[in-house]
């Protein structure tokens, strides 16, 4: 057998770092379908997966993908999937029976400038509202973004312990730049890395019941075919886990999955600050970004202009308290973003007239010039002062 | 008399526009030039609807001046079925890839195929995803390295490589299936042939054709342009057969 860590120092690429810190992170099974820009990840994953004694399924589309990914984790596994725009598309069918059916599963979107085939090769951050509520109906999911090869094997670990101890899909947000990006990675001792896994059953199986949740709102999980005769669902349904299609139990099902991540928020989300104290300014970011915006901070920080940096390590759920706590005591957010204001609605509805709202959008193909940047950000401040 | 007096003078093809971005050596260039050479004799270019694939041969209508629409993968069939009801004067085709046609688009090629619709199936298969660097596709040969089967395609973990004209021709609805291929000078005609038959299935109204094209990938194959011609004719044929499946 290969080893699973692969404690030391190493040159990765950022899909590459993926799926090291996917197969750390306790992953024994990927199904998928290629797709740039996201190639790399299942090309690592056929290698290292039968290494490590895992199971590797080039699945034919990303719908039965995401279906192998539901199978995967009421058989036991800790299941992963890497796609890209048009992928996440297919699979949202899937994604939200993972949902409803509390499936820890995570799904990598190495998203690409879109909509639709738009640019296979180069970069978009597009798909922050598609991860939210692409499927169907009422639920939340956990995403997380990475700004640095070092930040996939890092974040995956976050991703699957999240995954596991919520029952969500865990959508990984990486794009096109951080993906094809290769960086020192440094992966630490076997011993360091901190894993999670579900809640198993705590009572025999005559007295338990699959979809009662504990006090933090998630049940604990059997594996199908170890005696607990569970019975896993898309319809609504009871603690039992049968369809039941009743308003009531509708009403005491969605709320839950949906209460099980926002009332928890606090123990989910993450972010970073850099010299928000005193900003009057703060840029809100996150992926590939976040690496534009340090380079526009230190630049306007020379020049004496206080600007700050809020960035996004969850997207979903989002860092709302944070937000509206910097909101009332500084003047204005901006948030960079490739995409046309999908992060920044979130912000307008987040901040109201706390403070003012700006942002500096890009359709994809590229990350924002930083010169660029600054100077709409130089701008902006002045704006403010007069 | 100047030298280039004696060079006959052949008509400008009116449709292929040449200048691929194709790989050197690659079929899809030459399968493009035979269309449009078919295209041209059978005086349809006007007519001609062409839905792309996603795969290598996703700018095809930059080079075959027809309209078309691009659609999402696998699904030209579905798109082509919609065109074609509803513009029955036209000539549909599909032009697909085997990741495309016989991996994510195999629901859509079934039905369309089982209904009997009207239009024309150009199936390229190359063993491969060309496009997204070389992984396997369905049809990638037993024992064929890819990038996701770096050691080799086996069939315990990855099935066995799929036979779409045999499949296809299990369906009452089809009138012509045929298989062929482009490794020498002999099948580029015999391709020729085939692609002519089928369209004029379409114009004279008879139902649904596929044309199976076993083409190469010199590059995802990791081989010299000859090399991979010769595994097309030696290995190739060995698990697709070539011939005609279906003529009614
Ligand atoms: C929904 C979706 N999944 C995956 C892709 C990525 N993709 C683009 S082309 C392709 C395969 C192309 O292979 P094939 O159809 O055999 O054509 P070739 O390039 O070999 O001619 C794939 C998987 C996509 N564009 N959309
Ligand atoms: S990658 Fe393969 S199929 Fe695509 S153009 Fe090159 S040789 Fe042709
Ligand atoms: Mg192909």
């Amino acid at each position: 057998m290969g080893k699973d860590v692969l404690t030391g120092v190493h040159f990765l690429s950022g899909n590459h770092a993926c799926v090291e810190g996917a197969i750390a992170a306790g992953c024994r099974f990927y199904a998928g379908y290629p797709i740039t820009p996201s190639n790399e990840i299942a090309e690592r994953m056929s290698v290292r997966l039968p290494q490590v004694g895992g199971i590797y399924i080039q699945m034919e589309d990303e719908l039965a993908s995401m279906a192998a990914l539901v199978g995967a984790s009421w058989g036991g596994a800790k299941p992963m999937t890497a796609t890209s725009g048009p992928g996440l598309s297919l699979m949202q069918e899937n994604i939200g029976l993972a949902a409803m059916t509390e499936s820890p599963c995570v799904v990598v979107d190495v998203q690409r400038g879109s909509p639709s085939t738009g640019l296979p090769t180069l970069v978009g951050q597009a798909d922050v509202m598609q991860a939210r509520w692409g499927s169907h109906g009422d639920y939340e999911i956990i995403a997380l973004a990475p700004s640095s090869p070092q930040e996939c094997f890092d974040f995956m670990i976050k991703a699957f312990n999240l995954a596991e101890i919520w029952r969500v899909p865990v959508i990984f947000l990486s794009d096109e730049s951080v993906a094809h990006l290769s960086e020192r990675v440094v992966i630490p001792p076997k011993e360091e890395i901190k894993l999670v896994t579900r809640k198993r059953p705590s009572v025999p199986p005559e007295k338990f019941l699959p979809f009662k949740p504990g006090s933090d709102l998630v049940p604990e999980m059997p594996i199908a075919g170890e005696g607990y005769r569970v019975h896993v669902t898309g319809l609504t349904h009871n603690e039992k886990g049968y369809p039941d299609l009743s308003a009531k139990v509708h009403n005491k099902l969605v709320p839950r999955l949906v209460n099980k991540i926002r009332k928890n928020a606090d123990k989910i989300v993450e972010y970073e600050e850099l010299f928000t104290e005193d900003a009057e300014v703060i840029l809100v970011t996150f992926g590939i970004s976040t690496r534009i915006c340090r380079d526009v901070i230190k630049r306007a920080r020379a020049e004496g202009l206080k600007v700050g940096l809020f960035r996004l390590i969850t997207i979903w759920p989002f860092p709302e308290k944070r937000i509206m706590a910097l909101a009332q005591k500084i003047k204005a957010f901006v948030t960079v973003e490739i995409n046309l204001g999908q992060v920044a609605i979130e912000m307008e509805r987040i901040v109201k007239e706390r403070c003012k709202t700006f942002l500096i959008p890009n359709a994809g193909g590229a990350v924002h010039d930083p010169d660029e940047v600054f100077a709409e950000v130089k701008q902006i401040v002045s704006g403010l002062v007069e | 008399m100047r030298v280039s007096a004696l060079i006959p003078k052949y008509p400008e093809p009116e449709t292929y526009m040449g200048h691929t971005h194709y790989c050197p050596g690659c079929g899809h260039a030459t399968l493009h030039k035979l269309l449009g050479e078919v295209v041209d004799e059978l005086g349809i270019r006007k007519r001609v609807i062409m839905i792309e694939p996603v795969g290598c041969s996703v700018l095809a209508l930059k080079y075959l001046k027809f309209d078309g629409i691009q659609g999402p993968h696998g699904r030209a069939p579905a798109i082509a079925t919609a065109v074609k009801r509803l513009r029955p004067e036209s000539i549909v085709i599909t032009y697909q890839g085997d990741g495309d046609l016989a991996a994510i688009g195999t629901n859509e090629i079934i039905h369309a195929a089982n209904r009997g619709e009207l239009f024309t199936v150009v199936f390229v298969n190359n063993a491969v995803y060309g496009m997204t660097g070389g992984q396997m596709a369905p049809t990638t040969l037993l024992g064929q390295k890819s990038t996701t089967t770096p050691t080799g395609r086996f069939a315990e973990f990855c099935g066995y490589p799929l036979r779409v004209c045999e499949l296809l021709n299990t369906l009452d609805a089809p009138v012509y299936l045929e298989r062929v291929s482009l490794f020498d000078v002999e099948h580029i005609l015999k391709t020729r042939a085939a692609l002519k038959k089928a369209l004029l299935n379409q114009i004279e109204g008879r139902g649904f054709s596929l044309v199976e094209v076993l083409s190469n990938c010199p590059t995802n194959w990791k081989m010299t342009p000859e090399e991979s011609w010769e595994f097309v004719k030696n290995e190739m044929t060995k698990v697709f057969p070539l011939g005609v499946f279906r003529d009614k």
